[in-house]
Formats: C-alpha cells, structure tokens, sequence
C-alpha cells in the first residue's frame, strides 16, 4: 500500500531548458527592476537585464546543441529536439533584435515607440503631463520576455495541456504590449482589444479541441493520442474534430486564412517594434507548435488534414497577397504580406516531407524549409519594421504609402534598403527568399503536391506586384505635394543594427545559404 | 547523340579558373558608382565603360585559347561552391566555358562596351548619367551570369537580375509616366515567363535530382516523351516571357520608353534572345519531344509574322525597330524549334541580328539626338545629308537586315528559311513572306528617315553626332556587312558539339545557289519594290494618315497585345481582387476600408472607434472552423 502513495519526485533536465528558464528569470528581474529601482535607471537596468538574458540563453542554447543532448525532458512533457532547437535559436536572435528596436529613442526625439501613461484617457490632460514629465513604462521589457518564455516553451511543448499554457503565457504580454503605441492611441487600444477577444476565441477552441483530444486518447500527450489514432478503439468522429479544432487555435496564431482578420488591425495598432516581434516571433512559435502537433500527435491521420491544410494555404496566399495590392498603409501591407508568407510557409507543412514520410537523413524536409524560410523572413521583416520606424513625419511614424513616394531621391540608402527587403520578401533571386521559398516549394513537391507548388509560384507572381508597388512608390513616384511634413529620421545605434543586419543577411544567406540549411537540416528530427 | 555523350566538361586551368571575373567586375563597377554616390559622377561612366571592356578582353583571351584546343576539350566547367546541397539535391554555383556561351560573352562584352561608349555621348547632359551607367554594368554581370551559369538556377539568378536591370533602365526617365509604367509592364509580363521557368527548374531537380546542364541533358535522354513535352513547354513559356515571343510580346514595343542605348543593348541586341538561349541550352530535352519543338517553332513563327506586320505600321523609328526585333527573334525560335541542324543557324543569327540590330539602334539614338529626340519618323525624311556617317553605317545595318546578297543577315537568315524549309514547307513559306514584309517594312523606314523630303519641324536643325557616337557605329556596322561570310562556313562546326547539333558537310562564304535561296531574294526585291511604289513616289503626309485598312489598323494597335494580356490576365485578376476585397468587407462590414481611413490622422481616430467589428471577425473564424471542419467530412465521404 504504501507504494501507491509515494510520489517519484520530477525529473528536470535543468541545462537543457536552460534557454526558457534563464529568460524566464530575465522577466522575473525586470519586474523587481520596476519595483525596486528609481526611476532614473529603470531604463538602462531593463536594457541590461534583457539584453543579458536573451544573450546568456543562447550561449546555453548553443552549449548544449547538438543530437546527443536531444531528449524528451520535462516526464515527457517537453520534447527538446532539433526542431525546438533551431526555433528557439531563431526567437531568441530575433527577440534581440526586436529588444533593439524596442529600445530605440533617437527617432522619437528622446522617447521610445511606448506610451507614456497606457491608463490615461487619449489626449486627456493625464496623459500632456505624463509625456511632459518623460514617464516611461519601461515595463515593456520584462512583457517582452515573458512572451519570449511563452514562446520558447510552445513549440517544445509535448502535451497539449502545457502547450495551452504556454499559449497563454505569450499571449497576455502580447495582447497588452499591443494597446502601448504613443502616437495613435485610440487605434492602438482598439488592436488590443481585438487581439484580446479574438485571440481568447481562438484559445477557448483550442481548448475545446483539446478536451475532444483527451476524450478519445484519455491523454493529452502527443505520443499517447498518436499511438491511439494507430490502433482505433472507437470511432474516429471525436479525433477529427478535435483535430480541427487544435489546428485551428495554431492556425489563428500564424495569422492563417480565414483566421487572419486580427492580423491587419493588430499590426497597424500596435506599436510598431512591438509588430515587427510579433510578426516574427509568434509566427515562429506558431508554426514550430503546428509542425510538432501535425507530424507527432497528427500524423497518422496525415492524409485527412493535408489537403484540407493545403486549402488553407492557397486561401492564405491569395488572400493575403491580393488584399496587399489594395493597402495603403505600409503596416497594413507588410501584415497583409505576413499572411501570405504564412501561405507560403504552409505549403511546406502540407508537403509533409519528413523521415517518417520516407525523407533521407540530411536532406532538407518540410522542417528545415520552414525554419530557413523564416529566417529569410525574419531578417526581412525586422529590417522593413525597422524602416517603417523612421519614415516620421509631425505626429509619428508616417505609415500611409502615399508620403513614401519620392523617398528613393531624398534618401537613396534607407530606399535601397526597404527595395531589398521587398525583393526578398518577393523571393527574387539571388536574395534569401529565394532560397527560403526554393527550400519550402520542394519540400512541398517532394511531398507530392506538385500541384500546390505550381499555384504558390503563381501566387509568389502575384506577391511580387505588391512588393513592387513600395519600390515604385519610393523610386519612381514624385511626391505628394499634400502629404504634408515626412522625414526620415536619423535612427539610434539600435535600428541601424536591425536594419543594417537585415540587409546584409538578406544578401548573404542568398548568396551562400549552405550553412543555415546545413543548421536547420541537422536539426530536423522530431522526438516523441 | 554519341557526339553528346562523349562531352564531358574539362577541369577549369589557367585563366579559366577567374572565368568568374567576367562577371565580377562589372558588378564592382556598379556597386562602386551606386555606393560612392555624387563623388563619382565626373569619372563614374568611364569607370563603368572600362569594366565591360576588361570582361571582353577575358572573353577575348579565353576564346583564343578554346579555338586552339581539340573539340573534346572545349568545354570547361569552373565550378565555384555549393550553392545548395540537400542530399540528393544539389545546386553549384558554377561556370561553363563552352563554345555556345563564349559566343555569347564576346556578343555581350563587345556589343556591350561599344554600347558603353556610345551612352557618353547620348547620355552627356543627363542628369541621372552616374545612375546610368551603373545600372548598364549590373545588366552586363547578369547578362554575364546568365549564359555563363553552368546549371538552370544559377542561370535563373542572371535571367531576374537582368529583368531587375531591364526593368530599372525601361523607367529610366522616371518623369515619364509611360517609362514607369512600361517597366512595370515588362516586370510583370516577364514574371509570368518566369513561372514556367522555375517549375521547369523544379521538374528538372524532382527529374534528376540537380539543375546542371550536364545532368539535364543526360537524365533527358532517360524522360518519357509526356515528361520531355511538359518540361519543353514549360521551357518555351520561360523563353517566351524573356523574348517576347507571341503570347507574352507585349512589353517590348512600350519597353522602347527606355533611353535608346537601352533598346540597342537590352532590348535588341542581348536580353531578348535570351530565349533563344534557353531553348538551344536546353537542346537535349527537345530532342525527346517533337511536339514541344514544334510548339517552340509554330510560336517563332507567329512572332515572326507579327513582329513585322506591326513593324508595317509604326511611325515611331524605335517601336519599328522593336516590331523588327521581335520578328528576329522569332526566326531564331523557328530556328531552334527546327531541331539540331538548325541550332547554328539560330545562334548565328542571333550574333548577327546583334551586331546590325545594335547598329540600327544606334543609328536611330543618332538621328534622334539631332532631331531634338523627335522619335516620329513622319518628322523626318531627307536626314542621309546632314547625317552622313549615321546614313551610311545605317544603311549596313538595312542591307544586312533585309537579306542583301553578302551582308551577315542572308547568311543567317536564309540558312533558316532553307532549314524550315526542309523540315516543313508552311512554316518554311511563311518565313520567307515575312522576309519580304522585312524589306517592305525596313525600306519603308529608310524612305521615311533618310531618303524622301524633309519634314522637319520648326526650329530643328539636324546635325551629325559626336565622335563618341558614331565611332561605336562604324564599328558596329563592319561586322554586319562581314560577319556572315566570316562566320558561315566556321559557326556550324563550332557550335555543333556543344548544341547537339551535326556538323554541316559544306559550308563558306560562297553562297550555295538554291531554288529557295533564289525564291527568298526574289521576294525581298519585291518587298523592297512595294515599299518604294507606296511610299517613295508620292509626298509622306505629316499627319497619320486615316485608314481602313484593318492590317494597317491591327498594326497601329500592336495587334490589340495589350486587349489581349487586359482580357487574359489582367480582367480576371482585377475581378479576383474585387471579389477578394468585397468578401473580406463584406464579412468584416467594411473594418477594412474603416480603419485604413483611420490612419489619417488621430483626428479622424478619436471620431470613429470600431466598436462592432470584433463579432465579424469572430464570425468569420467560426465560419471559417465549420468549413474546414466540413471540408474533412465531405474529404471522408468521398
């Protein structure tokens, strides 16, 4: 009897969630930083602490890279394998550069992108003297590193239950950094509000999902609901519809069509460092929890849910390019466009290509495609992000495109810049998103939906015209004599780096990518 | 096809281990004038005339090097790195030196540096003359990388950098809203070429697991015929995009908005025959499918027709010379859709439509910068005075292109006609009606240009144009009087190892007398009589004149390519994005077009908060959870 009532204590493998933990950590700090330090030096204290934590979770990453340290940890509950590891090797070198845009107060003449007061009425007196006394809420730092927790813990969640949590966990910080913007501010809170709302629809079905998942199973581990969809007690009914529902809470993240009508109002709300994070970052969590649900827990129902995601896809591409060509708004187009890249990277998931489905060791699966289709991505869209800060005019950023015409005689650099990464969100040769859509159209082909390959490339056509238009607009368009006052402001050390990382990686990863796909092909192997 | 087999490439030595210079120093010499900005502009342009020059000179050296080898050892693949390696895949980023693309290098770098040197004079007075020349140099390394690339995605970067080049040159002169839209119009016409390009690309790494040449034209021999047919075709929609060949022909007349030095380099001379190219490259996979080589040769030849029937109507000099082009190419697509006796002829045309083309371009550049950059030829007329050496050397340039007995086109051109002539007689007669039209259309410009009366407007007085100018145009128009008889009785030797073609049994500068040979200059002489009986006995009205004539009208219209690419591609598209964006406002009640007017300003945002769209957006995930739910269901039943 007395056995029955012995509890094994957990098993931790502390080093290997090194990287989640010590950002985890980071937050924590950052908030006894609000707590207990003046206010002078909040700013340069949060700086230090997320800077040093995201900086120190790598080093523990890339310590303990490699096939030999990859395991299932956690009693199972979290699975530490390649594909867990090259997503957080990419959030966290993103979340960096994100930190840096956060921080960036040059631009704005000596304040950041962030409200001064988020609890003051719009324009009310609270707030003129909020901005007057330069409060800051340097809050945001830790609320990005709470989200980057969430984030890593995600896609290397193994169980349904911890991936609902960790879900959250990045969600909250991101609903509320949403409705921080400075300028705007009434759009802003709107963002959030709908972010909020609709994103706790989409957590309550995956939830919903989820329960339907552990009825038919009585599990929610990925491995145990694999093992049994493979040997059916009972009809399948409650299996499948709790598989849509799942896909569709990760779905709703990835900003698929038709879950992606957060998407525009969200990004042109929110401020805009915090949409290039989110833009990059989620999407990447996203994805690394859709790859792991689809091919681990799902994959022997394979055949059911690829052509209806491969629907999705090409729903996703049309939608999301055909509604950029109609945007104004640079926010707007970029957000627009993130919902076709999630087109795009969806072909890859589809294609299904893994070493279960029969991939060869060391070749380039649907796995390594999407992580260096969203590397390509992510360097691309911190940089555009990082532009869009610095195209100012009286009141802020200037986001309508109609004040970036003429922009490539006055400035020639930060023009060429925005026309790179354009052409490598175009997938235009030899850029990295060339590479990146060339490595998830053959996952996709080699998949056997040659078929889904051909419309993506004719959808890339049609991508590549709204990408156009930003060039023609910056280069081949003369001013609007009454689009009042635009600037493009001299930016901090911060948003050179991004932008200037973005550029040259967008070049050097079109031009010799073997390393990076080398990266993500030796890290491609899903543990259950 | 043991000739085939036994090419194996040879390791690079030498100079041929920097063979990738050719392309690199262009590309410095562009980076150098955009990056260094304004402080280059007083020597940018002789920075950027050196550097094709320098390529040529390597081209130069390593041709006379493969001239000295045995034919075995004419091939060189300098490979660089790898470029992507996923196991069974892998991509190279490599070079081949073969007796095809050194052709081409020397055609690119030696058009190209004279090109180069003419734009100092022409572009003298420009203020964008910096940005200029960089942009001809980056033309040049993709050009370069282009035929230079031993494997299809290598040649795939050079073939969108030069339409990235093209596109940037077309709107040039950005102050014209007809260039900007006419670049647009090329990049977006050109993309649709590009689709089947790279599914072609595809096909051939699922096919044989790489994109080299050398895989491809081994792994073809091995393709079903329904394979061979799709991967030509696909091949051909690629080729069609890039040369404008008939359906994708458009964009070339409104290219012409370009400066003229573009047109001459670009869009006559290089570029557009890129296509041609591609298909001669590809030689091994239409030699398994008959019916993609005939597809290639039927779409040469309706370009060919086309090409001149709206080089007819024209009264732009320039949109004349680009009907004229697309009808060139079209016989070089004939040529290559012929098969492997008639691969030498198409490239042999292709060099010496290079040269007289280039030439002519020039020669038009020249007239019209006396003429004020008059481009209507009904302002023109008696210019062979004031404008002798332009006269003259245009003058080579028009025999050469009509079929002249000894000038570099009848060597060219009649080899063709004669070949499709022998393959099949319709495709065969239509060629030569064409080249009557040619002569009939290409006199009409020299009657209208340089002979006839001056109608010159008011205030402008032509003059010859620089030294720097029209050195470049003597230069051009040598070859296009000699580079046939040069070139006849060597080029088909040369080439055929490396097109899988045969060598010709007898061949010099001596023209064999055929009935069809002497059928094809009948005809040209009675092209040439009809335009002088219409148009040079009688006064050319200033005025277009009114019509009924539905040729003359089609012609005047492009043959309506432009209703024809709006009814095909662009009503549908524009109807999909209307239905696109009416859905996405008619489920989310106009949340979209309301908050994009909220990005005025924060005035208008204080005035409207969108209270009530979330529940649409809700709905639509609902919406959205019971389809694809649904869309399982029904998978299930069916």
């Amino acid at each position: 009897m007395t056995t029955l009532l012995e509890i094994a204590a957990p098993t931790i493998e502390y080093r290997l969630l090194g990287p989640v933990l010590i950002v985890f950590v980071g937050a924590c700090l950052g908030v006894l930083i609000e707590a207990l330090v003046p206010r002078q030096w909040r700013d340069e204290g949060q700086m230090i602490v997320t800077v040093m934590s995201l900086v120190a979770s790598i080093v523990v990453l890339w310590r303990t890279w490699g096939p030999g340290w990859r395991t299932v940890g956690a009693m199972g509950a979290v699975s530490i394998d390649g594909p867990t590891q090259i997503i957080w090797l990419l959030i966290l070198v993103f979340s960096l550069l994100a930190t840096l845009l956060f921080a960036e107060r040059k631009l704005g003449g000596g304040v950041t992108s962030f409200t001064p007061m988020a609890a003051a009425v719009p324009n009310s007196t609270l707030e003129r003297d909020a901005a007057a006394a330069r409060v800051e809420h340097t809050e945001v730092f830790p609320l990005l590193l709470f989200a980057v927790s969430g984030m890593l813990l995600f896609p290397a969640a193994n169980d349904l239950l911890l991936m609902f949590v960790a879900l959250e966990i990045f969600s909250l910080p991101l609903y509320l950094l949403s409705g921080l913007a400075r300028y705007r501010r009434l759009l802003s809170h709107e963002a959030a509000l709908k972010y909020f709302l609709l994103g706790s629809l989409s957590s309550a079905i995956f939830l919903f999902g989820a329960a339907l998942l552990y009825g038919y199973s009585g599990s929610f581990s990925f491995a145990v609901i694999d093992a049994a969809i493979a040997a059916p007690s009972q009809s399948d009914a409650l299996v499948v519809t709790g598989m849509v529902l799942v896909l569709v809470g990760l779905l709703f993240k990835l900003g698929a069509v038709p879950f992606h009508s957060w998407t525009p109002d969200v990004y042109q709300g929110a401020p805009t460092p915090v949409t290039a994070f989110m833009a990059v970052c989620t999407k990447l969590a996203a994805i690394g929890a859709l790859v792991r649900i689809a091919f681990v827990a799902f994959g022997g129902l394979r055949w059911e849910w690829q052509p209806v995601v491969a629907g999705i896809a090409i729903l996703t591409m049309l939608v999301g390019s055909v509604l950029a060509i109609v945007a104004k708004d640079i926010k707007r187009l970029l957000a627009y466009s993130s919902i076709a890249h999630a087109g795009f990277i969806l072909t890859a998931v589809v294609g299904a290509s893994t070493p279960e489905s029969g991939l060869p060791v060391g070749q380039i699966g649907s796995i390594a495609g999407i992580a260096f289709y969203m590397t390509a991505y992510g360097f691309a869209t911190l940089g555009a992000f990082g532009i869009v800060t610095m195209v100012r005019g009286a009141a802020g950023e200037r986001n309508d495109l109609v004040a970036w015409q003429g922009l490539g005689k006055k400035h020639p650099w930060i023009a060429s810049a925005m026309t790179l990464f354009m052409l490598s969100f175009a997938g235009i040769p030899p850029t990295a998103g060339f590479i990146g859509k060339w490595a998830v159209f053959s996952a996709a082909w080699r998949g056997g939906y040659w078929w889904l390959v051909l419309v993506a490339v004719l959808m890339s056509l049609v991508a590549a015209y709204f990408y156009l238009r930003v060039v023609v607009a910056m280069f081949f368009s003369e001013p609007d004599p009454e689009v009042g006052d635009v600037h493009v402001a001299v930016p901090g050390i911060g948003t050179t780096i991004v932008v200037a990382t973005g550029a040259v990686m967008s070049v050097v990863l079109g031009i010799v990518p073997g390393w990076v796909l080398d990266l993500a092909t030796s890290a491609s192997q899903l543990l259950r | 096809m043991t000739l085939l087999e036994g090419l194996t490439p040879v390791a690079p030595t030498g100079l041929f281990t920097v063979a990738w210079l050719m392309i690199a120093i262009p590309l410095l010499s562009a980076g150098l004038l955009l990056v260094l900005g304004k402080m280059t502009n007083s020597f940018g342009h002789y920075v950027a005339t050196l550097a094709p020059i320098a390529s040529f000179a390597i081209a130069a050296v390593l041709f006379a090097d493969l001239l000295g080898r045995p034919e075995a050892q004419r091939t060189v693949d300098a490979s660089l790195y790898t470029w992507v390696k996923t196991g069974s895949w892998t991509i190279d980023v490599g070079f081949l030196i073969d007796p095809l693309s050194i052709l081409f290098a020397l055609l690119i770098t030696g058009v190209g540096s004279l090109i180069h040197v003419y734009s100092i004079g022409y572009m003298a007075h420009d203020p964008g003359r910096r940005r200029f020349f960089a942009y001809l140099n980056l033309f040049i390394a993709a050009m370069l990388t282009l035929v230079l690339a031993d494997n299809y995605a290598v040649l795939f970067v050079g073939w969108e950098g030069v339409g990235l080049a093209s596109y940037l040159l077309i709107s040039f002169w950005q102050h014209k809203p007809t260039a900007a839209t006419a670049g647009k119009k090329a990049f977006v016409v050109n993309r649709v070429g590009d689709l089947g390009l790279t599914m072609a690309i595809f096909t051939m790494l699922a096919m044989f697991g790489s994109s080299s040449f050398t895989a491809v034209n081994e792994g073809a021999q091995h393709l079903t015929p329904t394979w061979a047919t799709l991967l030509g075709l696909l091949l051909l929609l690629g080729a069609c995009g890039k040369s404008a060949q008939v359906p994708l022909q458009s964009w070339l007349l409104d290219a012409m908005e370009g400066p003229t030095p573009v047109s001459a380099l670009i869009h006559a001379a290089t570029m557009v025959t890129a296509g041609v190219y591609l298909v001669v490259r590809s030689h091994a996979v239409y030699a398994e499918t008959p019916a993609a080589s005939l597809a290639v040769a039927i779409v040469g030849t309706v370009t060919l027709l086309a090409g001149a029937w709206i080089g007819t109507s024209k009264d732009d000099i320039k949109k004349v010379l680009a009907g004229s082009t697309m009808s060139q190419i079209g016989y070089m697509m004939l040529a290559a859709g012929i098969g492997p006796v008639a691969y030498p002829f198409a490239i042999f045309h292709l060099l010496t439509h290079g040269f007289f083309k280039a030439n002519m371009f020039l020669g038009a550049g020249s007239v019209m910068h006396g003429m004020h950059d008059d481009v209507n030829m009904r302002h023109y007329g008696a210019l062979a005075k004031p404008m002798k050496i332009t006269y003259y050397t245009f003058l080579m340039g028009y025999l050469a292109i009509i079929g002249t007995p000894f000038f570099s086109g009848f060597y060219s051109k009649d080899s063709i006609i004669e070949a499709a002539w022998e393959k099949q007689p319709v495709l065969g007669a239509l060629a030569l009606i064409a080249a009557g039209i040619t002569a009939f259309y290409m006199t009409r410009l020299m009657i209208m240009t340089f002979w006839s009366r001056e109608r010159w407007q008011e205030g402008v007085h032509p003059h010859e144009s620089p030294a720097v100018m029209w050195v470049p145009l003597v230069l051009l128009a040598i070859p296009s009087v000699v580079a046939g008889m040069v070139m006849n009785s060597w080029i088909g030797g040369w080439l055929a190892p490396a097109v899988g073609g045969e060598v010709p049994e007898h061949a010099s500068w001596v023209p064999t007398i055929t009935p069809v040979g002497l059928v094809t200059l009948a005809v040209v002489i009675a092209g040439v009589a009809v335009s002088y009986l219409v148009f040079g006995r009688k006064a050319i009205p200033a005025e277009v004149p009114y019509t009924r004539n539905i040729l003359t009208i089609a012609g005047r219209h492009d043959l309506y390519g432009d209703a024809f690419n709006e009814a095909v591609f662009m009503a549908p598209g524009q109807a999909l994005t209307k239905a696109v964006v009416a859905i996405d406002e008619g489920v989310v009640d106009g949340a979209v077009r309301g908050s994009g007017t909220l990005t005025v300003g924060l005035g208008a945002g204080l005035r409207t908060l969108q209270n009530g769209y979330v529940r649409s957006y809700g709905l639509t995930m609902i919406v959205g959870v019971i389809i694809v739910g649904l869309a399982l269901v029904i998978g299930r039943l069916v």
